[in-house]
């Protein structure tokens, strides 16, 4: 009942790969959800990988952790990460940490 | 000992008291649980969020960093107050902090490989009223949360 369950919803066109993530993120559900990532970057080695948070419904900062993590392997691949459709709690967290900074961050999908 | 020093007019109206292994299954548990025992309070959508995280942070606390993975219980001690008052107590008996001030900076972490953000402290201060931490190395650490629901936090004001 509390286990945090999460899902990854794949789509991809040409050189972008969208990941729409489901569920909750913090330290217990992140570590799968690095490793699934993780394995869809390699296989597919995107240009452009759109993190689609719209239905996030918790993150605490483990998820700051994930998302500066796929950020870096993403350059170290030549793509770059986006997050796109945070809910106002996830945004929150996003600003708390700078993320804008160095990752784009959109409201729209 | 905190008692002596809040010497206003307001009453305990509940108190939970919550004894969990420190396991990661149990961050979202501690937290869920944490949220309803508050939702008599009827704090607004935000405020609850606010404790989830800050209760998430200090768990995950507990688990990655007191006990690092290994066996141990971590106690959760909220009590509710008159003035709708929220004060949260997570305690560990784990290998406890020795430099708190320097872990609560922003982007401190003992734990690079681990992919932490080093932001845990930093979203307990800001979503939460006031975040006090007393550690002693080798017995553990308390981390107690206070917040008073549906005040404004700083970035709404």
């Amino acid at each position: 009942m509390f286990s945090t369950d999460y899902r990854l919803e794949i789509k991809k066109r040409d050189w972008l790969l969208m990941v729409r993530l489901f569920g909750e993120i913090d330290h217990h559900s992140a570590v799968s959800m690095r490793e699934e990532l993780d394995r869809i970057i390699l296989k597919e080695r995107p240009r452009r990988l759109v993190l689609d948070l719209s239905c996030i419904e918790f993150m605490d900062s483990a998820g700051l952790g994930l998302l500066m993590g796929r950020y870096r392997l993403m350059r170290e691949i030549g793509g770059v990460l986006a997050i796109t459709r945070p809910n106002e709690r996830v945004l929150r967290i996003l600003h708390l940490a700078g993320m804008e900074r160095f990752i784009e961050i959109d409201g729209k999908a | 000992m905190d008692n002596r020093n809040c010497k206003r007019y307001r009453d305990e109206i509940n108190k939970m008291e919550l004894t969990l292994p420190a396991i990661s299954v149990n961050e979202g548990m501690a937290r869920a649980a944490v949220a309803a025992f508050c939702a008599q309070l009827s704090p607004s959508p935000t405020d609850l969020a606010d404790i989830k995280c800050a209760v998430s942070e200090a768990v995950t606390n507990c688990i990655v960093h007191a006990y690092k993975h290994k066996k141990g219980n971590f106690y959760i001690t909220v009590n509710l107050y008159s003035d709708k008052t929220v004060r949260i107590e997570v305690l560990d008996k784990g290998c406890g902090i020795a430099d708190v001030r320097r872990a609560r900076e922003p982007l401190f972490t003992t734990d690079a490989a681990g992919e932490r953000s080093g932001m845990g402290f930093t979203v307990m201060e800001n979503f939460m009223d006031r975040l006090t931490v007393s550690s002693r190395e080798g017995k553990g650490t308390l981390v107690v949360l206070t917040k008073r629901l549906g005040r404004k936090t700083a970035e709404e004001e």
